[in-house]
Formats: C-alpha cells, sequence, structure tokens
C-alpha cells in the first residue's frame, strides 16, 4: 500500500519538530538525572521542575553574539555545524515509529521515507556528518580547533567501523537493509536483543563513542581540555553542533531500538500496535536514560585506552559475533 | 578481566541508589541556614542605655583595618550638643562595604566595643555606592534578618540534611 507523495512533507515536519523538542527534552533529562545522581536538585528554577531551561539555554544562545576568528574561511566556517545538524535531522528521516495508519482514505507509513537500503543510509549520513566537525575545526584556523577536530575524526572514524560491524549480526538474521523489513523480522520471530547480545553490547559502546559522550567524550573533555573543534564558535553556530551531538544520540538510540527492541511493537499484545510511536519513544527515553547513567557513573578514559579498546577489543567481537551469526544464519537455513 | 567487570557494574548501583534519595542542596532564598553565633557578617555601631553614643571618634578602627574601608571625621561634643559619652564623636562614620574584608580586626581595635560586626550576610547591592555605609545606616537596627544558631545549644548550625529526611 502507498502513501500519496505530498503526505510526506507534513510527515518531515513533524518528525523534525519532535526531534527538536526530544532534544530539548534531553537536555533537561540529562541535568536533571545528573543532579540526583549527584544528590543535587538539578534543574528547578525556571518554570515546573526546571523544564523551561532549555527554551532559557535557546534565547541565550540566540541573543549571543556570534563572532568569528579573523583568518576563518568564512563559508565553510558557517556551512560545517549547518552540515552537522542537517545530516543529523536527515538520519532520523528512515526510523520506522509507527506501523502506519489510513487517516481519511489516506494510507500513512510509519517513517518519514522507507527506502530499501535504509540502514546504510544512516550510517553513510552519520559519516557525512564528521565532515561537520572536520571542516568546522580546520575552518576555525586556530590551532586548538584543528588539534580538536582530529581527536575527533580519530575517534569517530575508528568506533565507526566496530559500530557498523555491530549491526552485521542483526543484518543477516534479519536478512535485510531494510529496518522496517527487520522490525517485522523481529515480530514474527524474537527480539534481537536476544540472540545479538554481543552485538547489542559493541553497538551500545560504540554508539557511546561514535556521539562522544561520557565516558568516550575525549572530543571535548571539558575538565581536562579546550573545547574542542567547537573552539572558536559562539552563540547559536555553536548551538548547532551541541543540539547535532545531542540529536546523533537521540537517533543513534532510535536505531538501537529499531535493531535490537523490535522498534515500536509493544511485547506480546498486538492490539496496541497502533500507539508505535508511544512505545518507540518510551523505549528511546529508557536507552537515552541508559546513557546518562553511564555518564554519571564511568570515569573517562584516556586516549591510548579509547584507541585500544577501539580497535583490539570492540573489533574482534564485533567481527567475530558476525562470523559466529553468519554460520548459525546458513546452519538453519 | 572476570575481577573487573562486577567492580564496574557496581558503580552503577551507587549512582543509581543516589536518585531515590533526598538532594543535599540548600534552597538558599528560601531556607537560609542558620549562621554561626560568632559569624562576621555587616558591622553596626552601638548606643548606650542612655541614648548616647559609644564611639568617641579615636579611629583606632581606622588604624586597624587591613582593607582601609573605614572612614572617621571626630567633632568636639559640645553642652548643647552632646552626642556621645566621650570628649569627641565621630561626625562622619562610614565603613566602604564593597572593600571591607570582613575580618573583625576594628572589633578588637575598638576600645568602648562601639562597633561589632553583626550577622547579615545578605549586602549585595545594584551599586558600588550603595555599599558605603554611613553612621544613620551602621546604627540603625538591620534590616534584613537571618537566623542565628542558639549559642547555648550548638557550636555549629544543624546541618540542611538533618532536619528534612
Amino acid at each position: 500500500m502507498h502513501e500519496a507523495w505530498w503526505i510526506t512533507i507534513p510527515k518531515a515536519l513533524i518528525v523534525i519538530n519532535v526531534v527538536m523538542v526530544f532534544f530539548a527534552l534531553t537536555t533537561w533529562l540529562e541535568r536533571k538525572l545528573l543532579g540526583r545522581m549527584q544528590q543535587r536538585f538539578g534543574p528547578n528554577r525556571a518554570g515546573p521542575k526546571g523544564l523551561l531551561v532549555p527554551i532559557a539555554d535557546l534565547l541565550k544562545l540566540i541573543r549571543k553574539e556570534a563572532f568569528a576568528p579573523m583568518g576563518a574561511k568564512e563559508p565553510l566556517y558557517i556551512i560545517a555545524p549547518m552540515v552537522s545538524m542537517f545530516t543529523a535531522l536527515a538520519a532520523f528521516s528512515v526510523l520506522p515509529f509507527g506501523a502506519g495508519w489510513t487517516v481519511w482514505g489516506h494510507h500513512i507509513t510509519g517513517s518519514v521515507v522507507n527506502v530499501p537500503i535504509s540502514l546504510i543510509l544512516i550510517f553513510a549520513l552519520g559519516s557525512v556528518g564528521i565532515y561537520g566537525f572536520i571542516v568546522g575545526g580546520w575552518a576555525s584556523e586556530s590551532k586548538y580547533s584543528i588539534l580538536g577536530s582530529m581527536r575527533t575524526c580519530a575517534q569517530l572514524v575508528s568506533y565507526e567501523v566496530s559500530l557498523a560491524l555491530s549491526v552485521l549480526g542483526v543484518v543477516l538474521m534479519g536478512q535485510s537493509l531494510n529496518l522496517q523489513a527487520i522490525v517485522d523480522k523481529q515480530q514474527a520471530t524474537l527480539w534481537f536483543f536476544i540472540p545479538q547480545f554481543v552485538g547489542l553490547c559493541v553497538f551500545m559502546l560504540g554508539g557511546v563513542a561514535e556521539t562522544s559522550r561520557p565516558p568516550f567524550d575525549l572530543p571535548e573533555a571539558d575538565t581536562e581540555l579546550v573545547a574542542g573543534y567547537h573552539t572558536e564558535y559562539s552563540g547559536m553556530r555553536w548551538g548547532l553542533f551541541q543540539a547535532a551531538e545531542y540529536i546523533n544520540m537521540i537517533t543513534l538510540s532510535g536505531l538501537c531500538v529499531t535493531l535490537f527492541f523490535d522498534g515500536y511493537h509493544f511485547p506480546w499484545v498486538h492490539s496496541l500496535d497502533q500507539f508505535g510511536p508511544v512505545w518507540f519513544v518510551l523505549k528511546l527515553f529508557t536507552l537515552i536514560g541508559l546513557f546518562i547513567w553511564l555518564r554519571a557513573t564511568q570515569p573517562r578514559l584516556r586516549y591510548d585506552q579509547l584507541m585500544r579498546f577501539g580497535w583490539k577489543v570492540l573489533l574482534p567481537v564485533a567481527t567475530v559475533n558476525a562470523l559466529v551469526t553468519a554460520f548459525f544464519v546458513v546452519w538453519a537455513a | 578481566m572476570s575481577f573487573i567487570v562486577p567492580n564496574t557494574l557496581k558503580g552503577f548501583g551507587v549512582t543509581l541508589k543516589q536518585v531515590f534519595k533526598k538532594p543535599l542542596t540548600q534552597q538558599y532564598p528560601e531556607y537560609k541556614r542558620p549562621v554561626y553565633p560568632r559569624y562576621r557578617g555587616r558591622h553596626r555601631l552601638h548606643v548606650h542605655a542612655n541614648g548616647l553614643e559609644k564611639c568617641v571618634g579615636c579611629s583606632l578602627c581606622a588604624a586597624a583595618c587591613p582593607a582601609d574601608c573605614i572612614r572617621v571625621v571626630p567633632a568636639e561634643n559640645t553642652a548643647g550638643n552632646r552626642v556621645s559619652a566621650g570628649e569627641r564623636y565621630a561626625r562622619i562614620y562610614e565603613i566602604n562595604l564593597s572593600r571591607c574584608i570582613f575580618c573583625g580586626y576594628c572589633e578588637l581595635a575598638c576600645p568602648f566595643d562601639a562597633i561589632t560586626l553583626g550577622n547579615d550576610f545578605e549586602i549585595s547591592e545594584y551599586n558600588r555606592d550603595d555599599l558605603i555605609y554611613t553612621k544613620d545606616m551602621l546604627l540603625a537596627p538591620p534590616i534584613k534578618r537571618v537566623p542565628v544558631a542558639d549559642a547555648d545549644l550548638y557550636d555549629t548550625p544543624i546541618p540542611y540534611y538533618k532536619d528534612n529526611s
């Protein structure tokens, strides 16, 4: 069943805005949870329970002067945060968040677009997003920025390998690169986090590193180093980079939900599947809470530990996991 | 490796446990923690029971002040205008609280206990000039009162978390 082409446009608009609201909620949730885990209140002044803090942040960032270094390569310097933001938002478009509905005779599918290679598309957009970080640091014409962007690319490129390999097992079991097909397969058989538990672990660890969240936040180790690739950015340009990082985390959590936790389906009760987005968002925020919990608990890795862990632990484990999965898939067939 | 992983995971339990505890933060403007009875806040000038000022304008406090924030201009008491109990009185007595370091040396230097450090600490202003306290302001009872712990009962104030958990 196909949907009319124009339905995609309002759907994309809604999804983008909802993702932006999730981004705001995530920053609030992170501060609140970190606060509670350190026996503080967290934000509790702006609005009820401090819920207006993201709005206050936004107003502050928009009103702040966005100055640029004299030697900055002007078009690239301005485009870089936009590239990061665009890829972060665009990656969300292929995630299925519902089973599809029929409203006033129009069929609406549960994702903005449904392409046959949606998994590869997400990884490709993630790789393009790294260009934002590299180009931003390089175009700033500052040694601290360029050192920061070098740190960022080294880490992101290293961990992207194991991240992509870790989902290979899921692709083999789902027999497809289409996220919708993978969800359907999980619904028909078993949620993939049980047979692919190793893959899930590698995916989570690689994902934390890929979104440069603590304890893998070497690109911008706040307490130790100058900010990193966005040293020379301020105001809303800096805000775009920050938003891109958080939205990457949301997208990655969404991908994890889709690949390992059966996407938008409610366990056992099939009649509840029409409320797909609710279950999707619940699973999503559980994973984000896990990310924050990890941040509150573990100390930051040293740089050599980071590289050793990525290349000598995660990559072999992911490779062996993919090989073993391939063996079992062939053996079962 | 086998003995590292449980310890690494044990940390997650520690952080999770804190979420269900009441935070220790003292919500300052709503809750004012009682200060020590001998807390050194903003200064006060004192008067005798008969209404005469204790300060005789000797400027020993100004001499003792390491931050040089006290200005005293003395004048003679006359039969028609008797302000203090001594020979002279302080015609001008100013403390610049933006310079004061609240060391209490003025209190020690004063031979008549005319100046003491009170308990007020909420003395921020929008304007530097407002922080120059004149004699009238120092003689008047403090407007903003802060809770003071009972000196007989405690050496230290009760911590917030003992009252509220």
